[in-house]
């Protein structure tokens, strides 16, 4: 085949291109990858029973202040990896920065509390159920965007696979504040963290094949 | 200096032509990969020094992916960084097949057997589109034909097919996609 002839095929009825595709699949991909992590959440584990008294307490808004910016830092992350050229700027500073915020918050407790307590503060009630309850949680949000990426045309695919996993490890994490009954700096800058890296891992692994085109 | 402003001044264009080519400007469009593909020949060739006639089958390559991927396209990025973020890409991919390739089978056999040398035109690949669309299933072949050889509208490719108008654009949509990895798989 002669490239010409490529070319004019292509050419040939093009049309116009609906803009904005990035933005609607990644709307459409986070929507119901959240709801399918709420529905989860609300079949398998409930909010917490004092959910209301919670929401007044200054730490939990600490606490979705911290998920929801490493949410929005990995969904730049992402979008930018969906798109052949782009490189990441300015992203894993903005990935970071709520990271050495709880930890600065979490030192700053630590410090400040009784040596008895630290153990508490660190470990909580739900340590060794908190990581693997957010993976799960990730899950249906890790399909719904692994479908965003593939409608689009990520070239690193092993970044982009771990950008895919960490989002919906955020939003998954986003989902289960309403469940659990944490508050502590020092628990959720551990353990949190701990929790969104399994669906990052996971996707450095799969990337390169899910995302191959 | 004198390379970079003639280096900006191709930039410009390219990304006047894609960007008018992306609103609907067919002609635009048109150029638009035209001049791509002689920019992905010297970019490809630069690169694949060791094998020249993988050149033309990974212009085209890279053509179709480009042309699939179109709503990737950042306004706001450089033209040529989002096109040789796809061209390496595929060149990558290209190598990989190979080396795998190149594990399992005898190279000496392959260089003698099907992959003939194309030295006769330079923009001519070893891939046979005819070959490639019969590969499809009617859905999806019947609008490639009418609409992208034929030059028939989508109106017109409806009435002859019989298929709805949006499910003759689904079928060059997905068709498109389908050929190049089918392409990608025979390579």
């Amino acid at each position: 085949m002669r490239t010409d002839d490529l070319v004019a095929m292509l050419a040939a009825g093009a049309g116009a291109v609906q803009p904005r595709q990035a933005a609607r699949r990644y709307a459409i991909a986070l929507g119901s990858g959240a709801l399918g992590a709420a529905l989860l959440m609300d079949l398998l584990l409930g909010p917490r029973h004092d959910f209301a008294a919670a929401i007044l307490l200054p730490m939990f808004w600490v606490k979705v202040a911290f998920v929801t910016s490493f949410a929005l830092a990995s969904l730049v992350a992402a979008a930018r990896l969906s798109r052949p050229g782009l490189s990441l700027a300015w992203v894993p500073g903005a990935l970071a920065a709520p990271v050495l915020a709880i930890w600065l918050l979490a030192a700053f407790v630590l410090v400040r509390a009784d040596a008895a307590q630290r153990k508490f503060l660190f470990f909580g009630d739900t340590w060794n159920s908190c990581p693997w309850l957010i993976a799960m949680l990730s899950a249906p949000v890790f399909v719904a965007v692994v479908w965003a990426m593939k409608g689009l045309a990520p070239t690193r695919l092993r970044l982009a696979g771990a950008a895919a996993g960490l989002l919906s490890g955020a939003v998954g994490t986003m989902v289960y504040t309403v469940h659990c009954p944490e508050l502590e700096a020092p628990f959720i800058g551990f353990w949190y963290l701990l929790g969104m890296l399994i669906p990052t891992a996971a996707g450095a692994l799969f990337g390169p094949r899910l995302l191959r085109w | 200096m004198q390379d970079a402003s003639r280096l900006n001044a191709g930039e410009e264009r390219l990304r006047n032509l894609l960007i008018l080519g992306l609103a609907g400007n067919e002609s635009a469009y048109h150029t638009f990969l035209r001049e791509l593909s002689a920019h992905l020949r010297a970019f490809l060739r630069r690169r694949l020094v060791r094998l020249p006639d993988e050149v033309e089958d990974l212009v085209q390559e890279s053509l179709l992916a480009i042309h699939n991927q179109r709503h990737t396209y950042d306004a706001g990025q450089p033209v040529t960084a989002w096109i040789h973020a796809i061209a390496k890409y595929k060149l990558v991919d290209l190598l990989r097949r190979r080396a795998r390739h190149e594990v399992l089978n005898d190279p000496l056999d392959e260089e003698f057997g099907i992959t003939s040398a194309s030295d006769t035109e330079a923009s001519d690949a070893r891939t046979d589109l005819k070959k490639l669309l019969e590969q499809l299933p009617e859905r999806q072949r019947l609008p490639i034909v009418h609409m992208k050889l034929e030059g028939l509208s989508v109106a017109e490719t409806a009435r002859l097919t019989g298929m709805s108008e949006s499910a003759v654009k689904v079928g060059v949509h997905r068709g498109l996609k389908a050929l190049a990895a089918i392409i990608r798989r025979n390579a």
